[in-house]
């Protein structure tokens, strides 16, 4: 049996739900970058999968929606981990439950 | 497109992100993300999708990953102190993995194998690229250099 369609959205659709938990559940802003960063592979692997199994176009659409988006998550890594770096040096902590001062 | 190799890579790369998402130390954990993006990539490659696997590795593993691990160093101090693990967040995922399942299952005309397709040469990609898609990268070169000076604003040592 060949993997069929389903099977590569099924993956994409348990890494979908890994990154969610890691950006759910963890303290670390470090963790909750990863977490967006591994929903945003999932999506990836749903486009290129979609282009893989459906009819061909001479643009091949799929394949350059998915290289614009891991430019994007590129550019959203570098800014995040940069504002954790900025974050850490105002409060000395990257422990997202204690950045509370806005809080009202 | 063979199923042996789809089903280890697809368990590698699931663990190695369920490791990524769950341990404690913050630098296993960023191994284990590089070690899930080496199974995505592989997925890609499986897919024939050699560029954006290509793409995918240079980007995350060489870039992303080590920014990662810059990070970590950089905001090392406070390691040790938060053990904190949100159980709701468990339950929302597993939510909405069984829903996202549920209903690609049901839906019968996604059950198709894949078709014979025009190997993707990096001569197609590029072709794409600078006809159809040149402002769409563009806007990209454009995001990268704001993202990029955005960045270093961020970083920059405050003057009080």
């Amino acid at each position: 049996m060949t993997p069929t369609l389903q099977i590569f959205l099924i993956v994409s659709g348990a890494l979908f739900s890994i990154g969610l938990l890691a950006a759910l559940s963890r303290r670390h802003a470090i963790f909750i970058l990863i977490g967006i960063e591994m929903m945003l592979a999932a999506a990836n692997l749903n486009f290129i999968a979609f282009w893989r199994f459906g009819p061909q176009h001479q643009p091949p659409t799929g394949v350059m929606i998915a290289i614009f988006s891991i430019a994007i998550a590129a550019a959203e890594a570098a800014v995040g981990l940069a504002m954790v770096i900025a974050v850490y040096r105002h409060y000395h902590t990257t422990n997202v439950d204690q950045l509370d001062q806005l809080r009202g | 497109m063979n199923s042996a190799a789809f089903i280890i890579i697809a368990i590698l790369t699931l663990g190695a992100a369920l490791a990524a998402a769950t341990l404690q130390k913050l630098m296993h954990a960023a191994l284990s993300f590089a070690g899930a993006f080496v199974g995505v990539a592989a997925l890609f490659f499986l897919l024939g999708a050699e560029f954006v696997g290509l793409v995918l590795v240079f980007i995350y593993i060489g870039a992303v990953a080590v920014l990662i691990v810059f990070t970590i160093l950089l905001t090392r101090r406070d390691v040790g102190k938060d053990r904190g693990f949100n159980w709701s967040g468990v339950a929302i995922a597993v939510a909405v993995f069984s829903g996202l399942t549920w209903s690609i299952l049901k839906t019968q005309s996604l059950s198709i194998i894949a078709p014979h397709i025009r190997a993707l040469t990096v001569k197609r990609v590029g072709e794409a690229l600078m006809t159809s898609y040149v402002w769409p990268l563009q806007c990209v070169g454009l995001l990268l250099t704001a993202a990029l000076i955005g960045a270093l604003v961020l970083v920059m040592e405050e003057k009080r």
